[in-house]
């Protein structure tokens, strides 16, 4: 019987979106390869028990719950320790780790301790006879890679978004375990989280992404993005490197190549040129929409729909357009 | 401050790629290859420290002969020295790398192990966490600020919407995110010095790889989009469009 192991992401005490997405993804590895169990595995400071629940909801029969104050801030050398030894107690064929800023950290340094391959970054998981085939977009996207990974364990990261949360309620027992080793005496430790403002959005959860570009001449003209933003209710905001270089906007907003990867259902750029690098983080979006003077640039190759003309204009139109639609929604 | 960088050669992503004949692999032909970005990042910000600290940059790339002309161009930017771990081909698998970077490390005595936060090529970000599990060493990935100074480290990073600071002491392992600084162009005086630097050869120790490519696709053509119109007064038109047609007003 083949036992999935899903990391469920927490951060500041709250499960993160792509925690159940990897319930979800177990859950449906675990029903594909015989019906063997998911073990979510939730770590945190004490309290942490309270967000089980919400894992079972999403399909696991077993939820590992770790508190220790030195779960406190994320803790990389003592989860990763816990996680491979789930892994091996648990029976595990496949652990999945979400994508994310810490599932990068983390699951490559769980697949070593395993002596594991790693696939990272994938998109979707099948089973092949022995093996796990999955597919992963390297070369910036460009480049949609089959994966056959043999092997057992093996560690898998998925990419947000990939897979949608999903609600199929299993017993979700509450398991809880003791840290492998003593977590306050890990060699690296997170001295300071800052939080982003509480009420935004992150660029890797939201429905719907607007982007500034240089077209919008100046910092104070973001105002328009935001407030467009603000008029979909259910959108991030995000720039190019340009802006982030010239210090408009912070550097953790930045979309493509050297910034975030995304993929939201509506991704629209205001003042872009579409720049290969910007093109390589927002090009798997589902619709893209954009706002350029110049009818050439290069980001309506990639647009579904677009409009030619000068963004300070048109961007105070759309807004309050957006807004009526919603309201009438 | 002796500091190892690892660095792989990677194909320009400028361009359209094509499947190659096998339907496994990237076709080559008149593909232009460099240092992979971060990888620029990460030899930049070595060079910077022991600029300021002394101490020396070491180089090291696993792969085919090809990667010696990678591995001479972090020698032009002030590499002292390079290491050709040889491979027919770079695996897919990040461990068997991960494994023949360690066997190489081990004993070289750094004080901090630089590498890109993920290879552009194969978008994964693995090597430098699985090479730092290896040689039990502390680890910070995808560091966009990075100080270190008598036997410590902090270093920052990105988070989704947030970020972290965090200490460790060294050595360490680090692998390097955008922000940290951006890589110098080689020096005419560079390139020619770069000549004379060591690079010795030695077999890539690699193992077992148990991640096979079945196969590479191109991701499907978004169908050609088009202007809606221009103006203020192409607005109804987009708005009506996001709500019959993409469905996701
Ligand atoms: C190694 C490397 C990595 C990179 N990584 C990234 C990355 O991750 N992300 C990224 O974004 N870039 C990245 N870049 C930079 C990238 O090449 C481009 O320089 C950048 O994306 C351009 O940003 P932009 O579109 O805002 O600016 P520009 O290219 O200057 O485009 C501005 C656009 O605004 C339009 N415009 C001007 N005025 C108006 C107006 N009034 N109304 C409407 N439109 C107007 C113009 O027609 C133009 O198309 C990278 C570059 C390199 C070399
Ligand atoms: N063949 C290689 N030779 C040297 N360093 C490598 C090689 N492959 C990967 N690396 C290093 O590991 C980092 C992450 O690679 P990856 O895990 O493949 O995304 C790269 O940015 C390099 O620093």
């Amino acid at each position: 019987m083949a036992n999935i192991l899903a990391f469920a992401e927490a951060r500041g005490g709250e499960l993160r979106k792509v925690a159940l997405e990897a319930v979800t993804a177990a859950r449906t590895l675990a029903d594909a390869t015989g019906g063997g169990e998911v073990h979510a595995l939730l770590v945190g400071a004490p309290g942490i028990a309270a967000k089980a629940a919400a894992l079972g909801e999403h399909g696991a029969d077993v939820v590992v719950v770790v508190e220790h104050p030195g779960f406190e801030r994320y803790n990389p050398e003592a989860t990763a320790a816990l996680a491979a030894e789930r892994v091996r107690a648990g029976a595990v064929r496949a652990a999945i780790f979400p994508y994310s800023a810490h599932g990068r950290d983390l699951a490559p340094r769980v697949a070593a301790k395993l002596g594991a391959p790693i696939a990272a970054d994938v998109t979707s998981i099948a089973a092949q006879g022995d093996a796990l085939v999955v597919t992963h977009p390297g070369y910036t996207g460009k480049v949609i890679a089959t994966l056959k990974v043999t092997g057992s364990p093996v560690v898998l990261s998925l990419r947000a978004g990939a897979v949608a949360p999903e609600q199929r309620p299993k017993a979700g027992r509450v398991e809880t375990a003791p840290p492998v080793g003593d977590p306050s005496a890990s060699r690296v430790v997170v001295t300071e989280l800052a939080q982003g403002s509480a009420t935004k959005l992150d660029l890797g959860e939201a429905p719907v992404i607007v982007s500034g570009g240089r077209g919008l001449k100046a910092p104070e003209n973001f105002r328009l993005v935001e407030e467009l933003a603000a008029a979909f209710g259910n959108a991030a905001v995000g720039a190019t490197r340009a802006v982030t270089d010239e210090g408009w906007r912070p550097h953790a907003d930045q979309i493509g190549q050297t910034g975030r990867w995304v993929q939201p259902q509506l991704y629209v750029a205001v003042g872009i040129s579409g720049a290969i690098q910007h093109i390589a983080g927002m090009r798997n979006s589902r619709t893209i929409v954009a706002i350029n003077k110049d009818k050439e640039a290069p980001i309506f190759k990639v647009a579904d729909y677009g409009i030619v003309g000068d963004a300070l204009e048109i961007v105070p139109v759309l807004t309050e357009a957006v807004r009526k639609a919603k309201q009438g929604a | 401050m002796k500091i190892a960088v690892c660095i792989k050669r990677v194909p320009d992503m400028e361009g359209r790629f094509r499947i190659a004949g096998d339907g496994k692999s990237v076709d080559e032909t008149g593909v232009k290859f460099d240092m992979s970005d971060f990888d620029g990042y990460a030899v930049e910000a070595a060079l910077q420290i022991t600029e300021k600290q002394g101490g020396e940059v070491v180089v090291v790339a696993v792969g085919p002969d090809t990667v010696q002309e990678t591995l001479r161009k972090a020698l032009s930017m002030g590499a002292a020295r390079a290491v050709h771990l040889k491979a027919d081909a770079v695996p897919p698998d990040g461990l068997a790398v991960a494994r023949a970077l360690a066997a190489e490390l081990k004993d070289g005595a750094f004080d901090l192990v630089l590498f890109g936060k993920i290879a552009l090529d194969t978008s994964a970000g693995v090597v430098g966490p699985m090479t730092a599990e290896l040689l039990d060493l502390p680890c910070v990935s995808a560091a966009s600020r990075l100080e270190v100074a008598s036997g410590k480290g902090t270093a920052r990073r990105e988070l989704e919407g947030a970020y972290e600071m965090l200490a460790f002491p060294l050595p360490a392992v680090v692998s390097i995110d955008e922000g940290i600084a951006r890589p110098r162009y080689p020096s005419l005086k560079g390139i020619m010095a770069a000549k004379k630097k060591p690079l010795d050869v030695k077999p890539a120790q690699l193992g077992e790889a148990r991640i096979a490519v079945e196969k590479m696709a191109l991701p499907p053509e978004r169908g050609a989009g088009r202007i809606v119109g221009e103006g203020p007064a192409a607005v109804p038109e987009l708005v009506r469009l996001l709500q019959t047609e993409a469905k996701v007003l």
